[in-house]
């Protein structure tokens, strides 16, 4: 459905220095499936987000790398025509805090008129109010909220109303930056569930889905990308990624995890020292070798490519596979 | 701190609006020293003399030397001085009208001009449709032009002191020239006078002087007294709150210019000094500033660092001082820039009421629009003697503004470019 | 089970009304409670149900409407500044946020020097006040000397939150109050700050209040935990009681609402 080739892009701040936040990430997502990205802030994940939409504008820059989305290659599209033809209606973003940033003197009819006529102006009201009771029907949601300003709603419907307001052009690739986090878990819940319906319902063809909370990635993610300092540290299935952890990163993050359950108090919590490399001039070596207890001469040297270790499952690392989790098993 | 400084100056916009200040700044205190005039004192008998450098005529004559210069265009000038080409234009229009064939008439031609003139005008004939106003005009210009061709010397004479005749003492050459710098008195009038017939660039840089101590007392007096109400508002809250926002909103309530007026009014002309001027502004102009600063208080009061300030012991005037006032210090500067530019406005928007200080000691920029407004400068079209003092109120407040814009841009994060 | 000492910080009937008449919010509704000496508690509760507010009533930050807290078994009275400086040197906190914890304005130093000069030791020579500030820091894993001169925004997030643990360790208190001490920062680095604060109690002896909406930190770390809905606590007992055999159903729905990897998550109950 989307898939990503050695995708590489740049910031360039206000003093003309390059921070590389994303760097040679490769993606695959089948119809159906959902993709988690985890990892700290900083670490380059909601870039990647903006980035994977092949809309850039300043201070973000393409570097290089290919985006398909569909079978459509929309590498080297003009922004406009990415504006046109792509957002919305082949992919959907919804950004961090999106539903703290909608204009409170508008109804939220008035932001599914404003993507609707974005693509179309011919609609008319009728039209518009008609295709949005469906899709609030469609996606469980009471009707009575599009006649609503974003101050009349609780912190849980607003958020799925932003939801909703993004999937209004029915895109088959929907990216959710952090969509719940600033939300009380029943809230949370909420949303998750119905980011869950619209997927089983085949409503959007594939999600990415970005967090830094561990336990709620494992609950919706098909398969989980562990991003640090701008790179792929490791990738598999939700389970290998949570329970068998191969990267000491993703095995330190794995080891963070609190979840209010029997055996919790008996665990130890892992912990990392140290902070990730500045990003605009990233060591050429391992960029995680500073914090890593297993650390060798040569990690620092020469940079660690990503190695595959079959059924999509791969790992930055230069030690193998078996040596690693000999390592977890006695080293703590 | 330096950090912070470091960051305004490289703000275009606050780096242009404070050097205008500074330059303004400079030139009215290096002015004064360099041009020792009173600025208030009458000089000319007479009302808006144009800018320009005024020669002392009786000292240009008697110069220690005398020059010759021969320059060939020297007769030119004289006679253009006096007879402009629209003259010329007009002299042949009566003469046309008088009878003489068109194309004997060459208006270049000064000599063959004059003759013509000489032979036919008669000053006393008001041709048909002549405006009065016009007929006086061609009396003026015949005037003008007498002897306007006549090469000899001037005559200085003096009456003897005796006989009472008058005596040749000296004869004065049409290529006689004096050098500016030996005669003994030569006074530039850049901005030439006012109605009173007193230098309008030396009081106005007088003006600006008091106008920017006065905008200063009023935004010093509005800034504390709106800082410590804020302070003291927001952050003890409560009653203290409620009675201290009582007094601001009924200051908020009441137009603040019809205050300012009636005060004025009612101490009467006598004893409207510029600094009771400056005070009566400041009291009456702190409101915004208590509003602002509290609400800012408000949200401070609740953050960590403040409790944990109270929670290592600290007083509470410690607190509010070490660690709320650094946080508005950067706010409180804007709104004191602004406090000043707008007390400058103020006090002109009073003195052009007739409401200012009392206008026997100190010139004020208000004070000079009022004058200039009585006197009908505007109507008259004596530029010089209102014109100079708006450009002055417009750059004062334009830098200041423009500071304040600038500081804006490095405070506020949002923004930033 | 740890054996309970005696109870250090008691409230009973405590309450917090804001405001007056219609505006009237009930922010906490007489709320009773017992921390111990030495134990770990948790208030736990989700945004609005006034857990914050408590907590700045526990630390005499605001007045207490209404009901009473005792402190060592006596009622507290904080109606004088001396009063206030005492009580504060028994009790003490660390902040959710760590960027807005620090006056931005002053220089690392200060922070650690008022606590310093709070424990009576305005007087030391300069070298043993930095010989206590050293000491401090290398509680925290962190280098005194590199830290010294430098201003808050030259730290990272973690790096601040391990100062302020730092300021604890200098303080000694009685009680800490850690109102959310590890939301703002990365998972990573949470389980550095919680290391810490477990050394330091397990150091000092102090008692521990966490306040936290995060449900699994509060079973982690607490002996005892309170649920706090609406302004009221509804449930309160042993972490393992609470946690894993929830008899309210605000709490029961509350923990099947967070989402686990052992267990199934179960969706359909929203």
């Amino acid at each position: 459905m989307l898939e990503v080739r050695d995708l590489s892009t740049k910031y360039v701040t206000r003093y003309k220095e390059d921070v590389y936040a994303v760097d040679r990430v490769s993606l695959k997502i089948e119809e159906g499936k959902t993709l988690g990205i985890a990892g700290e802030s900083g670490c380059g994940k909601s870039t990647l987000a903006l980035s994977l939409m092949g809309y850039y504008f300043p201070p973000l820059h393409y570097i290089s790398g290919e985006i398909i989305i569909d079978g459509q290659n929309i590498t080297g599209m003009k922004p406009d025509e990415v504006r046109k033809s792509i957002l919305g209606k082949e992919i959907a973003y919804i950004p961090q805090a999106a539903m703290n940033a909608l204009n409170p003197t508008r109804k939220v009819i008035d932001f599914i008129g404003d993507v609707i006529r974005a693509h179309d102006p011919t609609w008319t009201k009728q039209m518009i109010y008609d295709h949005a009771r469906a899709l609030f029907e469609r996606l469980g949601l009471p009707a009575e909220v599009l006649q609503k300003y974003p101050v009349e709603l609780s912190g849980g419907m607003k958020q799925r109303t932003v939801i909703a307001v993004a999937v209004t052009l029915t895109p088959k690739v929907l990216i959710a930056d952090e969509p719940s986090s600033a939300l009380d878990v029943t809230s949370q819940k909420m949303v998750i569930k119905m980011l869950r319906d619209m997927m089983e319902s085949g409503f959007i063809k594939a999600m990415i889905f970005i967090t830094h909370e561990l336990p709620l990635l494992y609950n919706v993610a098909d398969d989980i990308m562990v991003m640090y300092a701008g790179q792929i540290v490791e990738r598999g299935t939700a389970k290998q990624t949570v329970f068998d952890p191969l990267h000491p990163y993703s095995k330190g993050l794995m080891g963070s995890i609190l979840v209010p359950e029997s055996g919790l108090r008996s665990a130890k919590l892992t912990a990392i020292p140290g902070a990730p490399p500045n990003l605009k001039n990233p060591p050429p070596g391992c960029r995680f070798a500073d914090r890593c207890k297993y650390v060798k001469p040569e990690c620092r040297v020469t940079s660690v490519p990503l190695y595959e270790v079959g059924h999509g499952r791969a790992y930055r690392c230069i030690l193998p596979e078996e040596e690693l989790r000999r390592a977890y098993e006695h080293g703590e | 701190m330096q950090h912070t400084l470091r960051q305004v100056f490289r703000s275009g916009k606050f780096i242009v609006g404070f050097s205008i200040l500074m330059t303004i700044l400079l030139i009215v205190i290096i002015y004064p020293w360099v041009v020792r005039h009173p600025p208030l004192q009458i000089i000319g008998q007479g009302t808006f003399f144009p800018p320009g450098i005024y020669v002392n005529v009786y000292d240009a004559i008697h110069a220690p030397t005398l020059y010759t210069l021969n320059l060939e265009d020297a007769a030119a000038n004289r006679i253009g001085n006096k007879l402009r080409q629209e003259d010329r234009v007009a002299m042949k229009e009566w003469l046309v009208a008088f009878g003489v064939p068109e194309d004997e008439i060459d208006i270049d031609d000064t000599e063959k001009l004059l003759a013509l003139w000489e032979a036919n005008y008669n000053p006393d004939l008001r041709l048909p449709g002549m405006t009065f106003a016009r007929h006086r005009y061609f009396q003026r210009v015949n005037a003008s032009i007498d002897g306007l061709l006549s090469t000899e010397p001037a005559i200085i004479a003096a009456p003897n002191s005796e006989t009472g005749a008058l005596e040749q003492k000296a004869l004065i050459r049409q290529t006689d020239y004096a050098n500016v710098d030996e005669v003994a008195n030569v006074r530039i009038l850049a901005l030439g006078t006012d109605n009173f017939g007193r230098d309008v660039l030396t009081q106005l840089v007088a003006a600006t002087a008091v106008s920017l101590v006065i905008g200063l007392v009023a935004g010093l007096i509005a800034t504390t007294i709106g800082l410590t109400l804020g302070l003291l508002a927001g952050y003890i809250g409560g009653l203290v709150d409620d009675v201290l926002m009582f007094f601001t909103n009924l200051f908020t309530v009441i137009p603040t210019f019809v205050l300012l007026i009636l005060i004025s009014f009612s101490i009467g002309q006598d004893k409207r000094g510029a600094i009771t001027i400056a005070m009566v502004i400041g009291f009456t102009s702190w409101v915004w500033t208590a509003r602002a600063v509290r609400s800012q208080v408000l949200s401070l009061r609740n953050r960590d660092h403040v409790n944990l300030s109270k929670l290592s012991g600290h007083s509470v005037p410690r607190i509010i001082l070490v660690d709320i006032l650094p946080y508005i210090a950067s706010y409180v500067v804007m709104a004191f820039i602004l406090q000043v530019s707008s007390g400058i406005l103020a006090e002109a928007g009073l003195s052009i009421l007739g409401l200012g200080p009392r206008t026997t000691e100190t010139p004020t920029l208000g004070l000079m629009m009022n004058w200039a407004m009585i006197y009908q400068a505007h109507i008259l079209g004596k530029w010089w003697a209102y014109l100079p003092v708006l450009v002055t109120i417009a750059l004062v407040s334009f830098s200041m503004n423009l500071m304040n814009t600038g500081l804006d841009q490095v405070f506020n994060p949002a923004l930033r470019d | 089970m740890v054996n309970k000492g005696n109870p250090c910080l008691s409230g009973r009937g405590v309450t917090k009304i804001f405001g007056f008449g219609r505006h009237k919010t009930i922010a906490v509704d007489h709320v009773d409670f017992d921390f111990h000496e030495g134990e770990i508690v948790s208030i736990v509760g989700e945004s609005g149900s006034g857990k914050t507010t408590l907590a700045k009533m526990l630390l005499g930050l605001i007045s207490v409407t209404e009901g009473e807290i005792y402190f060592q078994g006596k009622k507290r009275d904080l109606s004088s500044g001396r009063k206030k400086q005492e009580y504060w040197r028994n009790i003490q906190a660390i902040f959710q946020d760590p960027f807005s914890s620090y006056n931005i304005f002053h220089k690392i130093d200060s922070v650690l020097l008022d606590c310093i000069r709070m424990r009576g030791g305005g007087n030391l020579p300069r070298e043993k006040k930095v010989e206590m500030m050293t000491e401090a820091c290398s509680f925290v894993n962190l280098k005194f000397a590199e830290l010294t001169n430098k201003y808050p925004f030259e730290l990272s997030g973690g790096q601040m939150q391990r100062l302020m643990i730092a300021r604890i360790f200098l303080l000694k208190p009685k009680i800490l109050v850690a109102d959310e001490p590890t939301s703002m920062i990365d998972a990573c680095s949470r389980a550095t700050i919680l290391d810490y604060l477990m050394k330091l109690r397990n150091e000092t002896g102090m008692t521990l209040i966490f306040i936290t909406h995060d449900i699994g930190l509060a079973y982690y770390v607490s002996d005892t935990i309170y649920i706090m809905e609406h302004g009221r606590f509804v449930e309160s007992g042993s972490a393992d009681d609470v946690i894993l055999y929830p008899k309210h159903p605000y709490t029961r729905r509350l923990i099947s609402d967070v989402p686990k990897i052992y267990e199934e998550w179960d969706l359909s109950t929203v």
